[in-house]
């Protein structure tokens, strides 16, 4: 499960990345460009294909509307209950206009509960199917914008292939790219193999030519060996002591220092979830979610139900969510996954009761003996969540960003000045303290924050 | 006046020649590491199979393993909510107002959760009642956490469900015949009432049988007879001026208890004027250990005492037959009581319907304004009569049926075997139980019930003042109240929330303002038959009865209960176990208490240890053909002549986990329900071990860790002469301990910022130990069992010391000695010169971490883990600590608590932490400590820490007040009070400007953050 992204100080390591470094890097960096201009041009096909694709859905829905108006229209006013092509809150809208005459559309959008008072079969049967849920009067709407919405709607479902086309290209290029590595490697080894048999058959038969000519191979004095001379001056024994004793030294220091320090921690999660997406693409307040880091000594991981809030209503990502790495699938999959542990079924639109908690793997873990409250940072420092969590909003998954030692939180303590402006409690303190030190900003150190049992209790 | 007189905490001690005590005051860790013996052994050495090869290689092994298992972090799962509930943040707590009531305590509390979970009980400060949040009611939150609790109902052993359950016994209910006996406890509940009236108009045959497992029957006899209803009189103490108690412990359990609030606030002199109480008593009990005057009687003088008083106060008479010491006190007890006017009370706790009478008649002919028989006490509402003809028809088989809620009559009835037996000649038999306990091992069915954290219910405590019951937490297993039992009994499908709801309809303005308060006032909406009292009981022939019944014959033996364990309901609660009685400061036992000169009559024994732990004899007590056998003896100063007391509560055996079947049960010896039986000893052979502290961490030889002066004095007298600051020389010069020169520290400024102080006031501490159980609760101070207490390694951060002293000073009995004048004068006043053991006086103190500002534990430690903080407290880094117990060595308090074992998660310590449901009361925001660190009271650092961020975050001042640490939140008597002393206005200030202020050990120089109030006794005869 534990996976640590740099672990300093391990000699082994360090060997074996200045080796591969040396032998690999151009390759390895030739390589990273291919397979990248690969995956661009994979984009851009899939890119142009959907472009391609929309311009002719828009020919065959062109006596509906302006379906480019109808989108920006439909995002606006709809998409909080509608889907075009899956069920939400409300039904899905594709094909509507097959079911429905148009005349009833326009009365239905424009005032639904109007045309249901009417005693309109139709709106009855709607509403009753969807417990008696009212959908809101659009009487801004003229037909124009509803036949651009329903344009726009009745728009074919893009095919998904487009976009899975570009991501298994991206993958089947970045393959294509580790088999064409092995294939040099093994033609280098070859190469050099067949090297060393040419020079050894030179070299024998250099030696039988001079046999046989009678030449003698002159023999080398024998001397003594390096190593004897090397044990036999002291000098350079001790200074060599010395010196491995150093290196012993220091790498052990390294590796215990290291000990318990899980900076890097990068653990696989039961489910993917992407802080990029919701705090990087969507902006999303992080105690929104992480509400409790205003009031408690714990962040809290955001119950399920906090997650529905918007889930609710996105059941899937967007096309341009998907990265190289991750496909829309792949994402759609973990929403899922989300949907499976809250119990909510998604056709149904309705939960089933069947609860399966996720187990997250914990990954800032401060051991028992040390208090830390979220709310003192959060709410009174007013620190900004990625002054300890890294940068938060561009994490695909979360990993430990800072070592989270004692020394890195006493740093800290030790510069940081204490927001104490409008705040009655620090009015005494601070008129104090700030005579005594001969400051006017005070330190966290000046406060005290740097007594033992601030928090170890 | 303060400093000439003579502390001591054991008898032991008074033995001058005693080398235990000698060594104890020389060493901190009285017993040495067993090296010699460990390696003198040169056989058993031999004999070991571990080689030193093997040694080594396990200590290569154990060490490679340890330096691989570090390298990689275990994965840590964080499961949060799915849905979360909205009250419900993570890392914060929520109270709820809830209330006790399990037949013995009955208290308002609030209920402090975190996650969901119950972790501490606390004062509910709008209990108007005031009913006694004790040590057994902080520790209930534990019992909830007993893993021998019973899960699921059970028939015949067999688990069922609930529906086979109802099935079952409805069958049998309706097929029973004969009479259905109902045998609960004291409800006090309105609801209940009501129900158990529903239930009697089903099965008509239902009697209802109300036991108290500790009877006041005499009391509710006498109450009855007056008034009609079958109630107590309440007792309001703070307003008393004159206290005369005999033979009631009112600072105990006597009558429902939680009067000691009441008393403390009454006992702290203001403007020149404190109670006095006096106490008539055999057994040196809590009350008598607070008296200013206490006159040691046998249970059958106390019955000629009450009645003289009686005849002195109300009758008009004005001699008696008591001896003439006796009959002088009582005089003066009179005399005091018709001055004190409405501020007099008599209280007595007699087993007797006469001499209770006469309690109430003498209070009326005083007038005292301090009972109040129209706002009666319910909480006690037994009928030993009816328990007895109850237990009598079992066994002639009458009975067709019993149910029992609440009570367990096969270990507490004095006839418990026969109970048993007339059990079995019942057809349909039921307890409603918590515990696999005597009565439910015996039942046929066994209905699991919930513990009152997860119940509801209504309280009537006394005639107006009532309080509401509400779950804290999810029933923990498959269990059921009593009451919703009832419910489905009599066919109604509500619960028993609604049906409480449906009862107070009407009665009470909103039901969410009284849940939310947990206490409010009312009249009950359901109606109890009071008769006109019957006045059975002749006040005017009683006096006389009662002189007739007081000739006691051999020893007399009063049946008591100790603050930590009650009737022993909460035998399995660890906490409560090693709680050291207030007294004779053991734990984990009852015991026989003993006048030293019986004690040498026959031939009984307390000895030493040399590592301070305690041995006892054993005595066989007999009570008509009744045996208790090897009861341990404890010599107990105070104890009167001819009089001995056993705890009641101990010996249980079934549903105890095995560390807690300890004691002897003294139920058996409780004939007729009657505390006082005529006894004889007989001494048996072996020595008892007993797990007792009071020679632990002694006074290292200082004696005046105590200050006490009298009212008079503390009146007249300037401060100087009874508090004054102790001189130090400095260049040969006297000069007070508090000037600065003669400090060899600098100071720091410790005027900015908070600064806490505590302060604890030795006249309203009674000793009750409410807060030492508290302090467990908070700060995870684990168990350590009675193996470790005896060996002096109890982890009490907070302990409340025991000191007798002779009741003059010496200087008194110094002077007789000078001035003796010859043979005849010398064997008479000789002999007058007191036996310091007959009877002492007592003073509690609370000793925690002094949290010096000149710490000798700090300068000593070599990591530095233990330093100063700003704010006053001494601050203990249990990571950082290497435990080299220096700090302990250097403290003069003795207040270190040092962890030689790990004792969470340990089956060598199976108490609650060392299972998954006892561990649940932890506190997370105090670390756990582990083995090889050395703890101490952190002055609940956490809980100031948090008053701060609160203040903080809202970004408001701190209000006097809102600084709370666990023991001063816990003491309703006001003894400690905790706060900013850089606070203006701040109680804590005007403390420690008081004259009686002064500091433990003030000549050390250590400038302790925690401060005492000097004890007052009034001692002025009237």
């Amino acid at each position: 499960m534990k996976k640590v992204k740099y672990r300093h100080s391990t000699s082994r390591l360090l060997l074996l990345s200045v080796a591969f470094f040396i032998s690999f890097s151009v390759l390895g960096i030739a390589q990273e460009e291919a397979s990248q201009d690969a995956a661009g041009e994979g984009q851009e096909q899939t890119d142009e294909s959907s472009g391609e694709s929309s311009e002719a859905d828009a020919a065959a829905a062109s006596d509906l509307g302006d379906p480019a108006n109808g989108k920006s229209l439909f995002n606006s006013l709809c998409a909080a209950c509608h889907k075009p092509y899956s069920a939400g809150i409300g039904p899905a809208l594709h094909g509507v206009t097959e079911k429905r005459e148009m005349d009833w559309l326009y009365r239905w959008i424009k005032n639904s509960q109007d045309l249901i008072s009417s005693g309109d079969d139709q709106a009855v049967a709607i509403y009753e199917e969807y417990n008696q849920t009212a959908m809101p009067a659009f009487p801004q709407l003229s037909d124009a914008d509803i036949d651009d919405i329903l344009a726009y709607v009745e728009q074919p479902k893009p095919e998904p292939q487009a976009a899975q086309t570009g991501g298994e290209s991206g993958g089947g290029d970045s393959s294509g790219g580790g088999v064409s590595v092995n294939v040099i490697l093994a033609i280098l080894v070859f190469v050099l193999v067949m090297l060393l048999a040419v020079l050894f058959l030179v070299n024998k038969t250099l030696r039988n030519f001079a046999q046989a000519s009678g030449v003698v191979v002159p023999e080398k004095p024998k001397r003594k060996p390096i190593w004897k001379s090397f044990v036999e001056n002291q000098f350079l024994v001790l200074i060599s002591a010395v010196f491995g004793l150093l290196v012993i030294g220091w790498f052990a220091y390294g590796f215990f220092m290291q000990v318990g320090v899980d900076q890097g921690y990068e653990p696989i999660q039961p489910i993917h979830y992407s802080h990029r997406i919701h705090a990087g693409d969507n902006q999303i307040d992080c105690k929104y979610c992480h509400s409790s880091a205003r009031t408690s000594k714990q962040a809290g991981i955001p119950s399920l139900n906090v997650c529905m809030n918007c889930h609710k209503s996105i059941s899937e990502v967007a096309p341009e969510t998907a990265t190289a790495e991750y496909s829309k699938e792949f994402y759609d999959g973990e929403i899922a996954k989300l949907y499976d542990a809250v119990g909510w079924d998604p056709a149904e639109q309705d939960y089933t009761g069947e609860e399966k908690p996720v187990k997250w793997v914990r990954i800032h873990n401060l051991p028992d003996f040390a208090y830390f409250n979220h709310s003192q940072h959060v709410s009174v420092a007013g620190v900004q969540c990625q002054k300890c969590h890294g940068p938060i909003e561009e994490m695909e998954v979360v990993y430990q960003d800072a070592p989270l030692t004692m020394g890195w939180c006493i740093n800290c303590h030790r510069d940081t000045k204490v927001r104490m402006e409008g705040n009655e409690y620090y009015e005494k303190i601070h008129e104090e303290l700030s005579k005594k030190y001969g400051v006017e900003e005070l330190t966290v150190a000046q406060m005290g924050g740097l007594e033992c049992a601030k928090c170890h209790y | 006046m303060s400093s000439n007189k003579k502390y001591w905490k054991s008898v032991e001690e008074l033995n001058e020649n005693s080398s235990v005590v000698e060594t104890l005051q020389q060493k901190e860790f009285a017993e040495e590491i067993p090296v010699n013996e460990f390696l003198g052994d040169k056989d058993s050495l031999e004999s070991s199979k571990t080689s030193r090869r093997d040694f080594l290689k396990y200590v290569g092994f154990s060490t490679a393993a340890a330096s691989l298992a570090a390298c990689e972090g275990p994965v840590i799962k964080s499961i949060p909510y799915v849905v979360q509930p909205e009250r419900i943040v993570p890392g914060v707590a929520n109270y709820y107002a809830s209330t006790i009531a399990d037949g013995f305590d009955f208290a308002s509390v609030l209920v402090k959760t975190r996650e969901g979970r119950p972790i501490k009980i606390e004062n509910n400060e709008l209990s108007k009642s005031k009913s006694g949040v004790n040590s057994r009611v902080h520790a209930s939150v534990l019992s909830m956490y007993d893993a021998n609790r019973v899960k699921r109902p059970m028939i015949e052993g067999r688990n069922v469900s609930w529906e086979e359950f109802d099935r079952e016994v409805g069958n049998a209910l309706n097929n029973v015949s004969g009479d259905i006996v109902l045998m609960t406890q004291t409800f006090a509940s309105p609801s209940t009432t009501k129900l158990i009236n529903e239930f009697s108009e089903k099965y008509p045959n239902v009697r209802h049988v109300v036991y108290d497992t500790v009877s006041e029957d005499a009391a509710l006899n006498a109450f009855q007879s007056k008034f009609g209803q079958r109630a107590l009189p309440n007792y309001d103490f703070s307003k008393a001026e004159t206290i005369v108690s005999v033979g009631a412990d009112f600072l105990g359990d006597w009558q429902g208890g939680g009067y000691d609030a009441g008393y403390a606030k009454g006992r702290v002199p203001k403007e020149g004027k404190m109670s006095r109480h006096i106490q008539f008593e055999s057994n040196m009990s809590l009350s008598g250990a607070n008296a200013d005057k206490r006159i040691p009687v046998t249970p059958s003088q106390q019955k000629a005492v009450l009645a003289a008083l009686y005849g002195y106060v109300a009758g008009g008479f004005s001699t008696s037959n008591l001896p003439a010491k006796i009959d002088d006190a009582v005089v003066k007890a009179a005399r005091q009581l018709r001055k004190a006017g409405s501020g007099a009370v008599v209280v007595s706790g007699i087993p007797d319907d006469n001499a209770q009478a006469l309690v109430l008649a003498i209070n009326e002919a005083l007038g005292s304004g301090v009972m109040d028989t129209a706002n009666a006490r319910m909480i006690r509402q037994g009928n030993s009569q009816a328990v007895m003809q109850a237990v009598k028809d079992m066994k002639s088989g009458s009975v067709g049926a019993v149910l029992m809620a609440g009570v367990n009559p096969a270990y507490s009835l004095p006839n418990g075997e026969e109970f048993a037996e007339a059990l079995a000649n019942v057809e349909v038999s039921l307890a409603f139980s918590m515990s696999p306990d005597e009565t439910a091992k015996l039942c046929k069915y066994v209905a699991a019930t919930p513990h009152y954290l997860e119940s509801w219910g209504d309280i009537q405590y006394t005639t107006s003042n009532f309080s509401l019951m509400q779950p804290a937490i999810r029933p923990l297993f498959d269990t059921r109240q009593f009451q919703d039992c009832l419910l489905k009994w009599t066919d109604n499908n509500q619960s028993y929330h609604d049906y409480i709801k449906e009862t107070w309809s009407g009665n009470i303005s909103s039901w969410n303002t009284a849940l939310h308060d947990g206490v409010f006032g009312a009249t009950s909406p359901v109606n109890v038959e009071t008769a006109e009292g019957s006045g059975s009981i002749n006040v005017t022939t009683a006096a006389s009865e009662l002189v007739r019944s007081a000739e006691g014959e051999g020893m007399e033996l009063t049946l008591y209960t100790k603050p930590s364990m009650g009737d022993g309901q909460q035998a399995n609660n660890p906490w409560l176990q090693e709680m050291p009685d207030p007294l004779t400061r053991a734990s984990w036992d009852n015991y026989l208490t003993v006048s030293k000169s019986d004690a040498e009559a026959l031939g009984l024994e307390n000895d030493n240890d040399s590592n301070g732990g305690l041995n006892g004899s054993y005595v066989n007590v007999t009570v008509d053909d009744t045996t208790v056998n090897n009861v341990p003896v404890i010599i107990q100063p105070g104890q009167a002549k001819g009089s001995v007391g056993l705890a009641l509560g101990y010996g249980k055996k079934e549903g105890l986990q095995k560390e807690m079947q300890v004691g002897v049960n003294a139920y058996p010896l409780y004939k007729n329900l009657n505390a006082v039986q005529s006894v004889t000893i007989e001494k048996v052979s072996g020595m008892h071990e007993f797990a007792c502290v009071q020679l632990h961490n002694t006074l290292m030889g200082r004696g005046d860790i105590i200050k006490e002066t009298t009212l008079e004095i503390f009146n007249t007298r300037n401060v100087s002469e009874w508090n004054s600051v102790p001189n130090v020389s400095l260049d040969h010069v006297e000069k007070p301990v508090t000037s600065p020169e003669v400090d060899m520290w600098d100071g720091f400024d410790r005027s900015i910022g908070h600064h806490f102080n505590l302060s604890i006031d030795l006249n309203a501490c009674t000793g009750c130990g409410a807060c030492v159980i508290a302090c467990h609760a908070e700060n995870n101070v684990p168990v350590v069992g009675k193996s470790e207490v005896r060996r002096s390694r109890d982890m009490h951060w907070l302990r409340i010391d025991r000191y007798y002293s002779s009741e003059d000073t010496f200087i008194n009995d110094l002077d007789k000695k000078e001035n003796i004048s010859g043979l005849g004068s010398s064997l008479s006043e000789f002999g007058e010169l007191e036996e310091p053991a007959d009877n002492p006086q007592v003073v509690f103190q609370p000793v925690m971490c002094q949290h010096c500002n000149h710490a000798p534990c700090e300068t000593v430690c070599p990591v530095a883990a233990t330093s100063h903080g700003r704010q006053g407290q001494n601050q203990m880094i249990y990571n950082r600590c290497v435990g080299t117990r220096y700090c302990a060595n250097n403290c003069p308090y003795k207040v270190r608590r040092f962890n030689w074992f790990n004792y969470a998660q340990n089956e060598e310590f199976d108490y609650h932490m060392n299972n998954d449901l006892g561990r649940m009361v932890i506190n997370p925001d105090v670390t756990v400590r582990s083995r090889g660190v050395m703890e101490k009271c952190s002055m609940c650092i956490q809980k100031t820490q948090k008053t701060i961020l609160d203040a903080k975050r809202e970004g408001r001042e701190i209000e006097d007040g809102e600084f709370q640490t666990a023991c001063s939140a816990a003491c309703d008597k006001g003894a400690m009070t905790f706060g900013d002393i850089n606070k203006e206005g701040a109680v804590i200030r005007d403390r420690k400007e008081d004259d009686r202020m002064y500091h433990l050990l003030e000549y050390v120089g250590t400038k302790p953050n925690v401060m005492y109030q000097t004890k007052v006794r009034n001692t002025t005869e009237a």
